[in-house]
């Protein structure tokens, strides 16, 4: 399959500090990465430079032309209706129709008339996603969209993405620092560390994945190791 | 020292361990008194008390007309027309000084807002200007415009210039660059990215440099009204003072307070339909 984005010699810096280093990165038509690690590894930075909001780089980026983005806060306009915020930006008039079936598809299409002040973290991370899939993007650029999420909210929201992403077929990059949610959503994922890409990972289960499979807690363990993350303390019951 | 280390630590006066947090929860059969009669009862009480003080001759007539005494001016001048036209002269400067001053400011607030160039050049002379008292400036006007209406509405339309502009500017300046970045993703231009998102988040602002702008504007009046006025709020009440006639002076004040008041009242009621979208904090009953 071909790939839908081709990073090569990547190279980004603030003011003489360097956050990326010459990297280099495929994402396949369809394929869900997710990059994890620690703040500060530099990847917020490349999402931003492949979302385009960044271009002051080294090195050359290809991505596709129609891409959109949810981000950890929902960034709707609170001055626009829900349903007008998910179509803003598309050529033409507004199409309420358009914003409704989209809205639809993430669960909260009766809330498309009220203003998103009125709207939970869930739904408005909801709404959020709706505004990025309208779109029809080839790629879908998410930088921790669970992150603000309570838990239970955030386990409905991944399952959410997980059928949306295979409903439209589009190929995302993940941006997270969670191990677990790398693991059950991606075919592969990237470990970044000081701003180059330190390890990858496969996920070769199948779907849907069960976080207490032995195979899911090999890879976890695996991860959390390459994070410099150790799992030692363990409670021990008197 | 007398106490112990160990008394050092444990306070004398215990705090309670447990509070009980009683309801407030109208039970229905308490009385109350409606919100809107408490806000009218500061107001009522000081013209009952001004009413009170005139009619028992503790205030003279030559330092206060009583109450009375004004409302009776106001219906006569209203019947012999002097008054509603005074208002319409006056209104008319106000307005065009008003609509003349937002323009600018407007034309300038955005300049200065959008780009960089124009930070540079207009925001520091718009500084630099305001620390004049532009009260100050009516002997220049004066010297500039003659005496006739324009020092006048040149002082109402600067007057109405300085909120209006540092409010917008602040406003725009004050847009949320996560929600810039959001609406660039989803495929705004720069025109879209003014309208749908600088503009609206400059609203709240500009809505507060309203309601400073059109008070300023009727406080310019009054003082722009004492160069040589031949009509006008302003022209009545320096004719009052002439005959000590005190109860047309607090009549032409009564009539520039409410109609700023009418003024903030409309802004007002402006705010609460622009701004819908706003959560906002309504005070603590």
């Amino acid at each position: 399959m071909a790939n839908s984005v081709e990073i090569r010699g990547l190279s980004r810096a603030f003011d003489g500090h360097t956050v990326l280093h010459e990297l280099d990165l495929d994402i396949r038509e369809g394929e869900f990465v997710a990059l994890l690690g620690h703040s500060g590894c530099g990847k917020s930075t490349l999402l931003r430079i492949l979302a385009g909001l960044d271009e002051e780089i080294g090195g050359e980026v290809t991505v596709p032309a129609r891409r959109s983005a949810a981000f950890q806060s929902p960034r709707l306009l609170p001055w626009l209706k829900v349903w007008r915020n998910v179509v803003l930006g598309l050529p033409g008039r507004p199409d309420k129709a358009l914003a409704l079936r989209a809205l639809d598809e993430v669960g909260i299409a009766d809330r498309a008339t009220v203003w998103p002040k009125t709207l939970s973290g869930g739904q408005a991370q909801r709404v959020s996603l709706a505004r990025a899939l309208v779109r029809e993007p080839e790629l879908l650029l998410l930088d921790e969209p669970f992150g603000a999420l309570d838990a239970l909210t955030r386990g409905k929201v991944q399952q959410l993405v997980a059928e949306l992403w295979q409903r439209h077929g589009c190929a995302i990059l993940l941006v997270t620092h969670d191990v677990e949610e790398a693991l059950l959503l991606a075919d592969r994922v990237l470990v970044m560390d000081e701003g180059r890409i330190a390890h990858e990972l496969t996920v070769d289960l199948p779907r849907s994945r069960d976080l207490t499979a032995p195979e899911f807690v090999t890879l976890r363990a695996r991860l959390l190791n390459w994070l410099g993350v150790t799992r030692t303390l363990e409670g021990t019951p008197s | 020292m007398t106490t112990t280390s160990l008394d050092a630590v444990i306070p004398t006066e215990q705090a309670p361990a447990r509070i009980t947090i009683r309801g407030t929860a109208k039970t229905g059969r308490r009385f109350s008194v409606p919100r809107s009669v408490r806000r009218a009862a500061g107001p009522v009480g000081l013209v009952l008390l001004w009413f009170l003080t005139s009619a028992t001759g503790v205030l003279p007539e030559s330092v206060l007309a009583s109450p009375v005494d004004v409302i009776q001016q106001a219906v006569e001048l209203t019947k012999n027309g002097e008054l509603p036209s005074a208002i319409a002269a006056s209104g008319r400067r106000a307005a065009t000084g008003f609509l003349i001053g937002a323009t600018v400011a407007l034309s300038l607030s955005l300049l200065a807002g959008l780009f960089r160039l124009g930070e540079d050049v207009i925001d520091s002379s718009m500084g630099m200007f305001r620390a004049i008292p532009w009260v100050g400036l009516i002997p220049l006007f004066i010297v500039w415009f003659g005496i006739e209406e324009t020092p006048k509405i040149a002082l109402v339309a600067l007057g109405v210039t300085y909120p209006l502009y540092f409010n917008i500017y602040g406003g725009i300046r004050s847009t949320d660059s996560q929600l810039v970045e959001a609406a660039r993703m989803m495929g705004l231009g720069r025109l879209g990215l003014i309208k749908y998102v600088i503009l609206p988040s400059a609203l709240p602002g500009a809505l507060v440099g309203l309601r400073y702008a059109l008070s300023t504007a009727w406080l310019a009046l009054v003082f722009a009204e004492q160069i040589n006025a031949d009509a006008g709020l302003g022209y009545l009440m320096s004719n009052a003072q002439q005959y000590f006639r005190t109860d047309v002076i607090v009549l032409c004040l009564a009539v520039y307070a409410l109609l700023g008041l009418a003024c903030d009242f409309a802004v007002r009621i402006l705010s609460r339909r622009l701004l819908t979208w706003r959560a906002n904090f309504e005070g603590e009953a």
